[in-house]
């Protein structure tokens, strides 16, 4: 068991993290905060309680919690959340999506951004990656957990189910997927766009243990994820749906779309920036 | 007709791979297997055999293969993945691009029943455009080998390569005449030396040219049979130090014309040292069903086309 959750500290380092997504985002008038504001939550209780790991950063993580996020989109939530918990200088998140920076628009590996194990942007492929870390880590005796974040829209992509099968049926249980709940994709509402169906049942049949919570409530998602883990190494992977609300904590951007890839202008900013306390320094 | 070096035996190439990838794995602990269900096909059976923990059966799901072994190499692992050449390469190219070479994974992408030598089973299994795909995509590695020998040999040497590798070899029996040739990446390997023209050639064309050599022979040309198994990277030193003797070239391979060897030596040419050059290669064309042999010849990439390709870019010299 990890220590009970300093919810003051993380509620802090969430409106932090908001305050950088989208002063980034602002700075080069191009990303996506609305999935990044949704999944500050998820991150901050992943790199701020529950995962064990290094932030002096090897590629191999053996021995640690490593994690992967396959809708590389939301970079700016993942480089905000790994800045502030160590792995490289807060002002780097200056260089986001400029020429030269390591702070690539869709996460990279090239230019050795500490904290980042995989490019992902092309959609599908960061459950396949995880499984493979995941089988690394049983070859090694290891027992560090796998941590992977999906898009709800991502679910089309057939690749997500040829891995969703393989784990099941190779019993991957020191897996823990997430998919990002939110209901909406670029073009609108999934539900409209091609809907998912039930996925509960979806993963169910397809042999996961899956579990559902709340992603904006630090509480509730907390003692998911630590459901999540105490339930790993039962033979089953484990899929945690986790509803969020898109572009959360700047009101004129919730529950809508239409901040799934587009930066405020610099009086949304300051609107935004009004709603959100600076609490552990801006960038 | 006599050839210059000989063969008592045919052999699969895909053989050479499934041999060496269990020498390979008997050295290093670290190497895994993945197969998308052609397990017998890429002679992955012995890996398999000896190694069970350490072999993935993926089933019919190739981008997740690509993406697993991603992963796997991630945690430090040398995972080599099997089964055919399309279903390596035109289905799986995001992943290749994505997971494995922008994301520099030491991925070892083995891909058996390459080309029109496939035979039967027709254009849908054959592909022709795998090594121009491969070649495209930074950080990879592009290795064609020639007949069993090497296709072992560079199996073993790809082992011990950091970084993404792409490894084509194919289906016939084809005749051995590479045993205890020592084998380097991107390090070309002279067969025959001659005076009048260059034949480059990989894969199973590099008999075929062999055959040619012996045919130009009787006819008083004296052509020179460069082995290139490495299209990228390209041994350049090999080729320009060839065409300064020659004065022309022939490139040979079973593959389209567009992003094949043939490209990636006319562009070193273009470079360095402007000289007449042919192609033998398929020229733009879907394959179909037939025998290896009956289709090298019917798409241009017999031996008489060798030999006829040779004479041609002799005359062009003037």
């Amino acid at each position: 068991m990890t220590n009970p959750p300093n919810l003051d500290h993380l509620k802090k380092f969430c409106s932090q993290v908001r305050r950088d997504i989208v002063r980034m985002v602002h700075a080069v008038n191009s990303g996506h905060p609305g999935g990044s504001l949704g999944c500050t939550e998820y991150f901050a209780a992943l790199y701020q309680h529950l995962m064990k790991y290094d932030s002096s950063f090897n590629m191999t993580g053996e021995n640690e919690d490593v994690f992967f996020l396959s809708n590389g989109h939301i970079s700016p939530v993942f480089y905000s959340t790994l800045a502030r918990s160590g792995f490289f200088e807060v002002s780097e998140l200056a260089t986001f999506r400029k020429i030269g920076s390591r702070l690539q628009g869709h996460p990279a590996t090239e230019e050795g951004l500490p904290g980042v194990r995989i490019a992902s942007g092309s959609l599908g492929q960061g459950l396949s990656a995880a499984v493979g870390v995941a089988l690394s880590k049983k070859l090694n005796g290891d027992n560090g957990k796998v941590f992977v974040l999906m898009g709800d829209g991502e679910q089309q992509e057939g690749q997500v189910w040829e891995a969703a099968m393989f784990a099941a049926h190779n019993k991957v249980d020191n897996l823990i997927a997430t998919i990002d709940y939110n209901h909406q994709q670029i073009d609108g509402p999934i539900a409209e766009v091609n809907g998912l169906g039930d996925l509960r049942a979806k993963y169910e049949s397809f042999g996961w243990l899956v579990l559902e919570c709340d992603g904006n409530n630090l509480e509730v998602l907390i003692n998911t994820l630590e459901e999540a883990k105490e339930k790993s190494g039962n033979e089953q992977p484990i899929m945690i749906l986790m509803t969020t609300e898109m572009g959360k904590g700047v009101d004129f951007m919730e529950g809508t779309h239409k901040w799934h890839g587009v930066a405020p202008n610099d009086e949304q900013l300051a609107d935004a920036l009004s709603q959100l306390e600076e609490t552990l320094g801006d960038f | 007709m006599k050839t210059k070096l000989t063969y008592t035996e045919k052999k699969d190439t895909r053989s050479g791979f499934g041999d060496g990838l269990l020498e390979a794995a008997k050295k290093n602990p670290n190497i895994v297997g993945l197969c998308a269900d052609l397990t017998g096909s890429l002679k992955m059976n012995g890996f398999q055999k000896e190694f069970p923990e350490r072999f993935f059966q993926v089933g019919i799901a190739e981008a997740n293969m690509m993406g697993i072994a991603a992963g796997l190499a991630t945690g430090g692992k040398i995972p080599f993945t099997g089964t055919f050449a399309n279903f390596s390469t035109s289905r799986v190219y995001d992943q290749l691009r994505q997971s494995i070479a922008y994301s520099e994974k030491n991925v070892k992408v083995c891909a058996s029943h390459a080309g029109l030598t496939l035979g039967e089973d027709g254009a849908t299994h054959q592909v022709l455009e795998d090594i121009g795909m491969t070649k495209m995509l930074p950080n990879f590695t592009v290795i064609n080998p020639c007949d069993y020998h090497q296709t072992k040999a560079a199996t073993l040497a790809i082992a011990e390569h950091h970084g993404p590798v792409y490894l084509r070899f194919g289906r016939p029996g084809w005749p051995m005449f590479m045993e205890n040739q020592p084998f380097e990446i991107g390090k070309a390997i002279t067969l025959i030396e001659g005076t009048d023209v260059s034949i480059f050639a990989t894969g199973h064309l590099v008999w075929k040219a062999i055959e040619a050599e012996a045919v130009l022979a009787e006819q008083g040309i004296s052509a020179e049979v460069i082995n290139i198994h490495t299209i990228k990277p390209l041994d350049e030193e090999a080729i320009l130090k060839s065409i300064s003797k020659t004065g022309c070239a022939v490139s040979a391979e079973e593959h389209q014309i567009a992003g094949g060897l043939g490209e990636s030596i006319a562009q070193t040419i273009v470079r360095n040292n402007l000289v007449p050059q042919e192609f033998v290669a398929v020229n733009d064309q879907f394959g179909e069903s037939g025998k290896p042999e009956e289709l090298l010849d019917k798409y241009g990439l017999g031996v008489n086309d060798i030999v006829e390709k040779a004479k041609k870019a002799i005359k062009r010299k003037g």
